[in-house]
C-alpha cells in the first residue's frame, strides 16, 4: 500500500483548503470523503464572508458556482404583530473582491474538490473513515473497514459531529447545551421573482436573520438567503431548549414559513430539499485539543466558528484553519518530525490569526446569547414601541421617551435592561 | 408540509446496513423522550408507550445521540456513499 504524507478526512472547506495547500507544496495527499460525491453531506445556512476563499482560489467567483453576492443584510425582530428590521444595503460589497458570497454547498464544495484534485491530491469519495490507526501515542493513518492507509499525519476535517475527534480522545461528549440544530428548506423561485421581491439586480443578494417568533422566543433564530433561483430558508435552535420545551425545529420551520412576513417572500415557491445540521456553539470553551502526535483537527470538528448574534461565520474559519494545518504539515515535513511538539505550531498560527483571536474577543457571546429575553421579550418591546410611535389614534401624542417608559413598565426593570445592555457591550 | 413530503424531496441511497440502533430497554423508563424533539426528520415516533425508530430518512446530523440521556442510541454515520445525498446543501 502506498504511503502518504498526509491523509485528510472530509472534503468540506477545511479539508479542501488543507489538501490544496499541501498538494501545491508537492506533498502526497489523500482525501477521504464519506459522501457519494463531494458535497453530498454538506449543508449550511448560506453565505461565506471574507477573503479566505480568494486566498485559496484567486478570483474564484469568475468560474466557481457562486449563487449571489451578499450586498444586503437584514436583521429583523419578529413578533406576531409585526416586525422591526435593520436593512443594510452596501454598494461597496458589490465591488470585487466582495465581502460575502451566497453559495450552495453541494455545488460549491464539488467545485472546490475539483481544484484540489487538479493540484495533485488524490480524492476518494464514498469512503468513510472508521477509525484512526494509532501506534503507541502516534496517529499513523486511518482505517476503513479492515483496510489500513498509512501517512505521516492525519488532518481531521470531519465536520461538526466529530466522532473521530472524540475517538482520538481530544474532546469529551457533547452536551445538548453546547449544540444548536439548524434545519433548512431550499425553495425554488424564478430569478425574476427573487430579484423583484428582494429588490436585487444582477448578482446582488440578501442575507436575512430573524429573531423572535421564528423560534417561539427560544434562543436561536431564522435565516433566509437568496440564491440565484431559489431561497434558503431555515431555523436554528439550541438542542437543549428543543428538548426542554418539547419543540421540534421541524415545526418551528413550518410556523416560520406561514408567518405573514415570510409567507409573502416564499409565496409560489416550491421546496426542493430539506436538510439539517449541527452547529457547535459554545465558543472557546468547547474547542477540543487541536493536535496530538500525527494528528490535527480543523474547521467545525475543532468547533472553530463564530456566532455573536450579529455575525455568524464558520466556513472562513474552516478554510483558515485548514490552511494553517497545511502550513504546519509543510513545516513538519521539512523537519521530518510529526510529533505534537512540531504540530503545536498549528495552535500558534491560529492564535496569531483571526480564528482564535475572534473567538477570544467574543468569548462571552455564547453565554450572553442564551439570555431568553433577547428572543422573547425584546422583540416584543421593540415592535410595540414602533407601533406606538407610528400609530395615530386621534389622541394627543406623548413624548417618545415617556412612551418608551410606558412600554417597558411592568415588563422589565430599568436595572435589568441596563444590565443586559452592559452584558451585550462585553459580549458582542 | 409534512415531514414525509419533505424527506421525499431528498435523494437518499439507503443502506441495508442500519447505522443507528436504539436499545429499547433504555427507552422504557425514559420519561422525557428527548429523541422525539431532537430529530429533525421525525425518525423517532411514539406509538402507544414505546419508541419506534426508522433510519431511512435520517439526515445524519447526530442530534439524537447527543440528546439521549440514557445512552440508548448508538450512532455512526452510514457506510461510505450511502445515506442522504444533498443536491443543494
Amino acid at each position: 500500500m502506498d504511503r502518504f504524507d498526509a491523509i485528510v478526512v472530509g472534503a468540506g472547506p477545511a479539508g479542501c483548503a488543507s489538501a490544496l495547500v499541501m498538494a501545491k507544496a508537492g506533498l502526497k495527499v489523500l482525501v477521504f470523503e464519506r459522501g457519494k460525491y463531494v458535497g453530498a453531506k454538506n449543508m449550511w445556512g448560506g453565505a461565506f464572508f471574507g477573503p479566505q476563499i480568494n486566498y485559496l482560489f484567486p478570483n474564484f467567483w469568475e468560474e466557481a458556482p457562486v449563487e449571489r453576492l451578499v450586498t444586503r443584510h437584514v436583521i429583523s425582530f419578529l413578533t406576531g404583530k409585526g416586525s422591526v428590521s435593520v436593512d443594510f444595503k452596501s454598494t461597496d460589497f458589490g465591488i470585487p473582491p466582495y465581502n460575502g458570497f451566497i453559495l450552495l454547498r453541494a455545488k460549491f464544495d464539488l467545485w472546490m474538490a475539483k481544484q484540489v484534485e487538479k493540484a495533485g491530491a488524490i480524492l476518494a469519495t464514498g469512503l468513510k473513515v472508521d477509525d484512526l490507526l494509532v501506534e503507541g501515542e502516534k496517529v499513523k493513518g486511518v482505517k476503513i473497514g479492515k483496510e489500513e492507509f498509512h501517512s505521516d499525519v492525519v488532518i481531521l476535517a470531519e465536520g461538526a459531529n466529530s466522532l473521530l475527534t472524540q475517538k482520538a480522545g481530544l474532546r469529551k461528549e457533547f452536551s445538548s447545551e453546547d449544540i444548536k440544530q439548524g434545519v433548512k428548506e431550499v425553495i425554488q423561485l424564478s430569478r425574476k421573482t427573487i430579484e423583484e421581491r428582494f429588490n436585487l439586480k444582477g448578482n446582488e443578494g440578501v442575507a436575512m436573520e430573524f429573531v423572535g417568533l421564528c423560534t417561539r422566543g427560544l434562543p436561536g433564530g431564522g435565516f433566509l438567503y437568496t440564491n440565484k433561483e431559489s431561497l434558503s430558508l431555515g431555523v436554528v435552535a439550541q438542542l437543549s431548549d428543543l428538548i426542554k420545551n418539547r419543540v421540534k425545529t421541524l415545526d418551528l420551520l413550518e410556523e416560520f414559513k406561514t408567518h405573514p412576513e415570510i409567507g409573502k417572500l416564499i409565496e409560489g415557491g416550491q421546496t426542493v430539499e430539506y436538510s439539517a445540521h449541527l452547529i457547535p456553539v459554545a465558543g472557546l470553551g468547547m474547542i477540543p485539543r487541536l493536535y496530538r502526535d500525527g494528528l490535527l483537527v480543523t474547521g467545525d470538528a475543532g468547533a472553530l466558528l463564530l456566532g455573536t448574534g450579529l455575525i455568524l461565520e464558520g466556513a472562513n474559519f474552516a478554510i483558515a484553519s485548514g490552511m494553517a494545518a497545511a502550513e504546519t504539515v509543510k513545516m513538519a515535513k521539512e523537519r521530518e518530525d510529526f510529533s505534537q511538539r512540531t504540530l503545536s505550531h498549528y495552535q500558534q498560527i491560529l492564535k496569531e490569526s483571526f480564528v482564535l483571536q475572534d473567538l477570544e474577543t467574543f468569548k462571552k457571546a455564547p453565554k450572553f446569547l442564551k439570555n431568553a429575553r433577547i428572543y422573547h421579550l425584546y422583540p416584543e418591546l421593540i415592535v410595540e414601541m414602533a407601533e406606538k410611535i407610528f400609530r395615530n389614534n386621534g389622541e394627543p401624542r406623548k413624548g417618545t421617551f415617556r412612551m418608551v417608559r410606558e412600554v417597558l413598565k411592568g415588563r422589565i426593570s430599568i436595572w435589568q435592561l441596563f444590565s443586559d445592555v452592559m452584558k451585550a457591550r462585553k459580549a458582542i | 408540509m409534512k415531514v414525509e413530503e419533505k424527506l421525499a424531496l431528498n435523494k437518499f441511497d439507503v443502506d441495508k446496513e442500519v447505522h443507528i440502533t436504539v436499545n429499547e430497554e433504555g427507552c422504557r423508563d425514559c420519561e422525557l423522550k428527548p429523541c422525539l424533539y431532537a430529530c429533525p426528520a421525525d425518525c423517532f415516533v411514539l406509538r402507544e408507550d414505546h419508541i419506534t425508530f426508522s433510519y431511512e430518512g435520517c439526515l445524519e446530523c447526530g442530534s439524537c445521540q447527543i440528546a439521549c440521556a440514557k445512552g440508548a442510541i448508538s450512532w455512526t454515520y452510514p457506510r461510505g456513499g450511502f445515506g442522504v445525498c444533498y443536491q443543494y446543501g
